[in-house]
């Protein structure tokens, strides 16, 4: 942990993606136009999100299994950092709503079960100030993280693909591989989303670095 | 002759198409100009400004921890 070089690599890749991204070629679609280009920014948030939510997860099945309170910080140190992810994937999904598909928000079953997903975490962050005995918390807390999970995969991946929507990729919308199929595209949407996830893994590591200085000194 | 008229009618004509474009009602669609690249421009601003407001949190956080081992030591 104490290594830098993958810290390194993310500011990297971070930077490569912003600058190819805003550069290189991209297909030119109506509607899109340029905005296609927010597909470096906007769904690495996402992806950033989803590791975030699976490493708390994992963590939490940890805690419930060895009552290591470790653990539980850490799963609620990356739900955190998750969280943020997901705000910035609404605001961006927002903004980009408004000049592709008219208005910040369309009530898109996307967008709503994305919103509900962030509520669902926001609830497990409600749940754990609700309960001041660290043991207990730590146990429901792990156990509510478990079913919010797969949840929030539901709400993103599957219960948007059943219905009409405008996000690609669901409700019989082609998915954006239809416009990424140039190599062009994947050269830049591959390294943000990785970039990102080490981006985010970072700040989750920092949180949980001042948290357990935190504990130490109370 | 005729046909001289004609042209300059013709010609008339075009310009006062030209006019009529000119009149385009203005809608604020700033954003929307250069190919919508401004909406891009506007994503990586709130990612940055996110991100970095949270990092001042954070910093925060890290400030008082300081704090708290100063006053102890």
């Amino acid at each position: 942990m104490q290594k830098t070089w993958w810290k390194i690599l993310g500011a990297i890749l971070v930077i490569y993606s912003s600058i190819a991204g805003l550069l290189l070629g991209v297909p030119h679609l109506d509607i899109l136009n340029e905005t296609i280009r927010n597909l470096y920014f906007h769904v690495p948030m996402w992806f950033a999100m989803v590791v975030l939510f699976t490493i708390s997860v994992v963590y939490s099945i940890a805690s419930l299994s060895s009552k290591n309170e470790m653990y539980d910080k850490r799963a609620v140190e990356s739900a955190n950092v998750g969280i943020i992810f997901g705000i910035l994937g609404l605001i961006t999904g927002a903004f980009w709503a408004k000049y592709t598909w008219g208005s910040f928000w369309s009530f898109d079953p996307k967008q709503n079960f994305a919103a509900i997903a962030i509520l669902l975490y926001f609830a497990y962050l409600v749940l754990r100030n609700a309960i001041d005995e660290e043991q207990k918390r730590a146990k429901i807390s792990a156990i509510y993280n478990i079913f919010a999970f797969p949840m929030m995969v539901v709400l993103l991946f599957v219960l948007p693909r059943l219905e009409a929507s405008l996000h690609p990729g669901n409700g019989g919308n082609p998915g954006f591989n239809s416009y990424d199929l140039d190599s062009r595209m994947r050269m830049v949407f591959y390294p943000a989303c990785l970039g990102w996830i080490i981006i985010g893994f970072w700040i989750y590591t920092i949180r949980f670095r001042i948290r357990t200085l935190e504990d130490k000194q109370l | 002759m005729i046909k001289k008229i004609a042209l300059t009618l013709m010609m008339l004509m075009l310009t006062l198409n030209m006019f009529a474009q000119n009149n385009d009602v203005e809608m604020a669609d700033a954003l929307r100009s250069n190919g919508k690249i401004y909406v891009v421009v506007g994503c990586i601003v709130i990612i940055l400004v996110g991100l970095l407001v949270y990092l001042f949190t954070l910093d925060k956080r890290l400030k008082m921890l300081e704090k708290k081992s100063n006053d102890k030591n």
